[in-house]
């Protein structure tokens, strides 16, 4: 799928000036709030009529201007998942989920009602009313409404935002399914580090307005400086993983990464899956030496490839470690100490309890073969 | 009931109820589409034609009836027109009193629902227009299921009003027994007529139990309906 946007619109005293093009299979726009993501996700879906520009989707022209084409919402077969879920209260979820299809010609009807209602496991909820669904329900209900109606694109507008973390961990399997298992590519809106980092397979990042960069997650998240102020706490970086084994009697999974093995919280996978690993750049710690008698189990040999620009009190230090990067955040008092400059060699330390399940994701199938 | 009421009286109630029904019946689509468009509409004129819809209300009832009367009677260019072309005819017909309570209840009916549609969620119009719903069937599918509950409430103050109607209905179309003559203009006749208190107390009743009766009814359905539509 390709996705090419180049777009101008004013409203109020916000001016949105993006342009960017896509072809992965999740694209996430990110962005602290305010920063017009919501309002591209908008323009996207035809839910506004931008001053200026075209999108084109698939090769589809739906917005263009100055041919002053404009698809209205309901012939783009574009789907929307948005934050409040916007079921029907007057349905119940059967027909909630049906709604879409009772719009969408006979021809291009392709999705699988049995299949969807499992792939996001709903089956137990489908005589109940939307008022009486939790949070994480109502979004699973909304996402298969999405997909009932057969879009050749997805849009989700932060979809967890009005989640707890519990109810996010919920919905995260189930998007990540629909990445790699749909032919649907989707466009997800998102002011979180943590969901990018997991789902997205690109990244268009905005801010007041612009796109200040796009690329792939593992690029851009190690690009600190481009992560908003709130979130600098959640900068770090991608590496991709596999399971090696568990050891039960601690509770402990281990992973093979380019540079070594990980030890991490038992993680319910079978050997050999592919991982993608968020490794955050406050939990990487640096040594000159192979540390001994040391709690954290993980250590990996790295060389200093580049020391950033100072922020504060700390430095991100970009390491290389076997091919893979890593971002550990220290004070510019270490930095001084042990006097760390470009092409050295020393350790980096990661603690294993560091890692949450919401920094362990699964892989895309097209990244995955890489590892 | 019938040995209970005298055949005229009969009559009046029967008629009243015919009357108020098709009031009610006639102006409930005209009433959804003014709605839509005092609500939603952008497009010059739109005050205008709230003002229009509203005098009714406002203005004393004689007046709405005698404006009837020289617009829809049988010489007045609505009334003159209507009866040559699809012979239809209000003047001083059962149709005309109809018409009356329609107009003066028109407002009524408006406000209830204008008031429903712009307490629906935009929202959720949109979501539907992204699953493929174009316009009309968002109005069906969406809209019209969410403003139920003020249009039944609409249909009943539609309903009470007809059946009160007295100032616009005995101006346009007079008072005569068995063609225009409704509860409301029968009692007003029993009281000038030496005798007619039993009447006019028999048709009061009547009256006040037809009003609960129509009470219950709506609140059972809004009951209904609203269990259903509660915001999700």
């Amino acid at each position: 799928m390709t996705l090419d946007v180049d777009i101008r619109h004013e409203q109020g005293a916000f001016s949105l000036q993006a342009q960017f093009h896509s072809s992965g299979r999740l694209t996430a726009l990110f962005g602290p709030s305010g920063s017009g993501k919501t309002t591209l996700v908008n323009a996207i879906g035809g839910l506004l009529r931008p001053d200026y520009g075209r999108i084109v989707v698939n090769g589809r022209t739906l917005v263009d201007t100055q041919l002053n084409v404009f698809v209205p919402k309901h012939k783009r077969h574009i789907g929307y998942v948005f934050q409040e879920a916007r079921l029907f209260p007057h349905l119940n979820v059967r027909n909630n989920l049906l709604f879409g299809r009772w719009f969408t010609p006979k021809g291009r009807r392709v999705s699988d009602f049995d299949a969807v209602v499992d792939l996001l496991g709903i089956a137990h909820l489908l005589e109940r009313r939307p008022t009486t669904l939790s949070g994480g329900e109502k979004q699973r209900v909304a996402i298969g409404r999405a997909l009932l109606a057969d879009p050749a694109l997805l849009l989700m507008d932060e979809p967890l935002a009005s989640l707890d973390e519990a109810r996010k961990a919920e919905i995260f399997p189930y998007i990540e399914r629909l990445r790699d298992e749909g032919n649907i590519p989707i466009v997800l809106v998102s002011h979180s580090v943590a969901e990018i980092a997991r789902l997205s397979t690109s990244v268009v990042v905005l801010s007041e307005g612009r796109v200040i960069a796009t690329g792939k997650p593992a690029d851009i998240l190690q690009r600190t400086n481009l992560l908003p102020p709130f979130d600098a706490a959640e900068a770090g970086t991608l590496v991709e993983a596999q399971v090696l084994g568990h050891d039960d009697a601690y509770g402990l999974t281990t992973l093979r990464i380019k540079a070594g093995t990980l030890s991490v919280p038992r993680l319910n996978l079978n050997v050999g899956t592919p991982l993608r690993v968020r490794l955050r750049a406050r939990d990487v710690m640096l040594s000159l030496n192979e540390p001994e008698g040391l709690s954290a189990l993980n250590v990996l040999p790295a060389t200093v490839f580049s020391v950033g620009v100072t922020q504060g009190s700390s430095v991100d230090v970009s390491l290389n470690c076997g091919g893979d990067i890593l971002v550990a955040r220290v004070t510019r008092k270490s930095i001084e100490r042990l006097n760390v400059s470009p092409g050295q060699s020393l350790y980096a330390i990661i603690k294993s309890v560091a890692f949450d399940a919401g920094m362990l994701g699964t892989m895309p199938p097209e990244m995955s073969r890489k590892v | 009931m019938t040995a209970w009421l005298s055949p005229a009286e009969w009559t009046a109630v029967v008629l009243s109820l015919k009357v108020s029904v098709v009031a009610m019946a006639a102006s409930l689509v005209p009433g959804i589409l003014v709605a839509m468009a005092l609500a939603r509409g952008r497009f010059w004129g739109r005050q205008a034609l709230d003002v229009l819809v509203h005098l009714p209300l406002v203005m004393p009832p004689v007046v709405t009836g005698y404006l009837l009367l020289l617009w829809f009677g049988k010489r007045g260019p609505i009334g003159a027109f209507l009866a040559e072309k699809f012979n239809i005819v209000f003047a001083f017909r059962w149709t005309g009193a109809a018409l009356a309570c329609s107009i003066m209840a028109f407002p009524l009916l408006v406000r209830a629902i204008r008031l429903s549609i712009e307490a629906v969620d935009r929202k959720l119009e949109d979501a539907a227009g992204t699953l493929g719903a174009r316009p009309l069937w968002v109005f069906l599918f969406v809209t019209l299921p969410l403003i139920l509950p003020g249009i039944i409430a609409g249909m009943v103050l539609c309903f009470a009003k007809a059946m009160g109607e007295f100032g616009a209905t005995i101006t346009f179309v007079s008072n005569i027994p068995g063609e225009t003559q409704t509860l409301p203009t029968a009692i007003y006749t029993f009281t000038q007529v030496p005798g007619g208190e039993g009447g006019a107390m028999r048709l009061t009743f009547v009256s006040i139990a037809i009003s609960v009766v129509a009470l219950v009814i709506s609140e059972w359905m809004a009951r209904h309906v609203r269990r259903k539509v509660q915001a999700a």
